[in-house]
């Protein structure tokens, strides 16, 4: 089972550096947010799938699963949800302003000279 | 137990929440982040008298015990820059008064500095490996929110690449942590230290220690993970890149220097000489671009890097001396940073323009502008007694001491690049023939310049007090060297 997210977690990956390595604007930001779903994913995964029951201790608990990676994966989903709207907004709001979504057309090389 | 060490982290934080209902009664603003700051200052100086007296301080949040819960840990590392990031944001808030404008005052500029605030002091306090990540990210949205507020078409353009890099750095980061736990099974610093220690720092060790340089590398910008900064920090107004230049490098640096000396020091032949490399490249590549521009704001920026690299050079040797050199170089660095942002910022303002090719004779209207500049240009090239010589010094002896010769002749030669970087925007900006400008009144620039020479002064004390603040900068880099004091205050209580 871990072997398996491994991969799933390798093809999101894959995926996000392919989207974010194009010129649109929107495709970036999908990238962004499937390399945090990748990362996630690896997150959740590093602790053991099938470990057990759920993540309660009591006095006669046999078996449980590992709750911490559970509370970081939920820390980490808050803020890249957070990110990820912000970075749309600012996306739009740019491309009123600047008329493009072409990273191609945003280098910006006053100051340069 | 305390809680004096959270209070620089609560107060920001209710300030924050506080100046979120005031936004459009601009005074009531200025006069709260002021107070507020002022009593951060108050807090952290507090703290440091206490760890000077009785040691490390630790809180466990919730009363969860040590490796379980979050612990916020603050030892004189962590205070002393709690204490330098406190001061330089009151200055800068000062400053803003006059030069931010009225428009970004109503949208929520205080309240967002009061929320970096919270990151900064928060990141270089906890003592989570998961927290620190929480403390950056409040950080970065602080300064997403900083950077492209003002809406003009460079900030949108800039913020955007900003955004781009730092959420590709967030996921490592959220990786990194996750191949970290799967490993060791903790995130406590203290602990994770302790269990890399027991099982002696296998391979897969010393491959996480690489990715946690290539995270924190690319906040710190170190070679080859600058190449956004320079960009980047040229978009926002004075104040703004005042605390970027001064505040957000740092904290990628401080968590470079906390987990090389805490976690990964078993390796260092591989890592740290890594480590080495990256910072005497980071020099090299910074004073080609300090050199190059006629920019006054990409001059600065570029500086920033070299004294990155500078810091990150003494961090590889782990030589005693300079990693308290280290120490001494980064607060100097982050006070030195601010001032000369603020003082370029009152040029720009005066003239109104950025390049140096337009500016001149400056110093026959605004003499005590050129002249704060000049000690301040001397202060970072590190001319002695001023504080960037003695952290230098520093650096360069604990270099000697552990025969990494390359290192420390190219920062010898890049304290000339600095002097000349410097002196060229002295000779062209401030010196030279006079010209005709149309920017801001005298009074205007007047009141520009006393605030920043509050932080010139500042560096001009911190060199010549430099034997009187020397047993808290010995007392800070005992820690880095020895992690097991860290150690037993976090667990041993």
């Amino acid at each position: 089972m871990e072997i398996l997210m491994a991969i799933v977690v390798g093809i999101l990956i894959t995926i996000a550096v392919y989207l974010m390595l194009s010129k649109s604007l929107l495709r970036i930001i999908i990238g962004t947010a499937l390399l945090s779903h990748g990362a996630h994913l690896l997150l959740l995964s590093i602790s053991g799938l099938k470990g057990g029951a759920a993540p309660l201790l009591g006095e006669h608990a046999k078996s449980y699963v590992d709750p911490l990676p559970q509370a970081l994966i939920l820390t980490a989903i808050v803020i890249s949800f957070g990110v990820t709207a912000f970075f749309l907004v600012l996306a739009y709001r740019a491309y009123q302003e600047l008329g493009t979504d072409n990273m191609d057309q945003m280098r910006g090389n006053e100051g340069n000279d | 137990m305390t809680n004096l060490l959270i209070l620089p982290i609560l107060i920001p934080l209710f300030t924050a929440i506080i100046l979120m209902f005031f936004s459009k009664y601009v005074k009531v603003q200025r006069g709260i982040s002021s107070l507020s700051t002022l009593a951060t200052i108050a807090a952290s100086l507090v703290l440091i008298n206490t760890i000077y007296n009785d040691g490390i301080q630790t809180i466990n949040l919730g009363s969860w015990v040590a490796p379980f819960g979050i612990t916020l840990v603050s030892d004189m590392l962590s205070a002393l820059l709690v204490t330098t990031t406190s001061i330089i944001t009151l200055v800068v808030l000062l400053y803003s008064f006059k030069s931010i404008g009225a428009d970004r005052e109503r949208f929520y500029y205080y309240p967002v500095v009061q929320f970096l605030l919270v990151g900064v002091n928060g990141a270089f306090t906890t003592g989570d490996i998961f927290n620190l990540f929480v403390f950056f990210e409040v950080m970065l949205m602080s300064s997403y929110v900083l950077l492209v507020l003002g809406g003009t078409k460079a900030q949108l353009r800039e913020g955007i690449k900003y955004i781009l890099v730092n959420v590709i750095s967030s996921a490592l980061f959220v990786i990194t942590v996750a191949y970290l736990y799967s490993v060791v099974g903790t995130l406590n610093m203290a602990d994770i230290s302790r269990k890399i220690a027991e099982a002696n720092q296998p391979g897969i060790l010393t491959a996480i220690a690489i990715m946690f340089l290539l995270v924190f590398g690319l906040k710190g910008a170190i070679f080859p993970l600058y190449f956004w900064l320079p960009g980047s920090y040229y978009a926002p107004p004075t104040p703004v890149l005042a605390l970027f230049g001064a505040l957000l490098t740092k904290v990628g640096i401080y968590s470079i220097l906390r987990t090389y000396t805490l976690f990964f020091y078993h390796d260092t032949g591989f890592t740290h000489e890594i480590l080495s490399m990256l910072a005497i490249l980071t020099i090299i590549l910074g004073c080609i671009g300090a050199i190059a521009y006629w920019d006054v704001k990409k001059i600065i920026i570029y500086n920033i890097i070299i004294a990155v690299g500078v810091i990150l050079f003494g961090v590889s040797t782990m030589n005693p001396e300079a990693l308290e050199g280290a120490v001494y170089y980064l607060v100097h660095d982050m006070i030195i940073k601010a001032a000369l942002f603020l003082l370029v910022g009152v040029m720009i303002a005066i003239t109104g323009t950025t390049n140096l090719k337009k500016m001149g004779g400056l110093i026959k209207e605004y003499p005590w502008l050129g002249w704060t500049f000049l000690v301040a240009a001397f202060s970072l090239a590190g001319i002695p007694p001023l504080s960037g010589f003695i952290g230098k010094l520093l650096i360069l002896r604990g270099s000697f001491a552990a025969e990494a010769y390359v290192g420390a002749g190219v920062i010898l030669a890049s304290s000339l690049m600095v002097l000349y970087s410097v002196i060229k925007i002295f000779l062209n900006g401030i010196w030279g023939t006079p010209k005709e400008y149309n920017g801001i009144s005298k009074g205007h620039a007047r009141y520009l310049w006393m605030t920043s020479a509050i932080l010139v002064v500042l560096a001009v004390c911190y060199g010549f007090g430099a034997e009187a603040v020397r047993p808290l900068f010995s007392q800070a880099a005992e820690v880095l060297v020895n992690p097991n004091l860290y150690i037993d205050a976090v667990l041993k209580e």
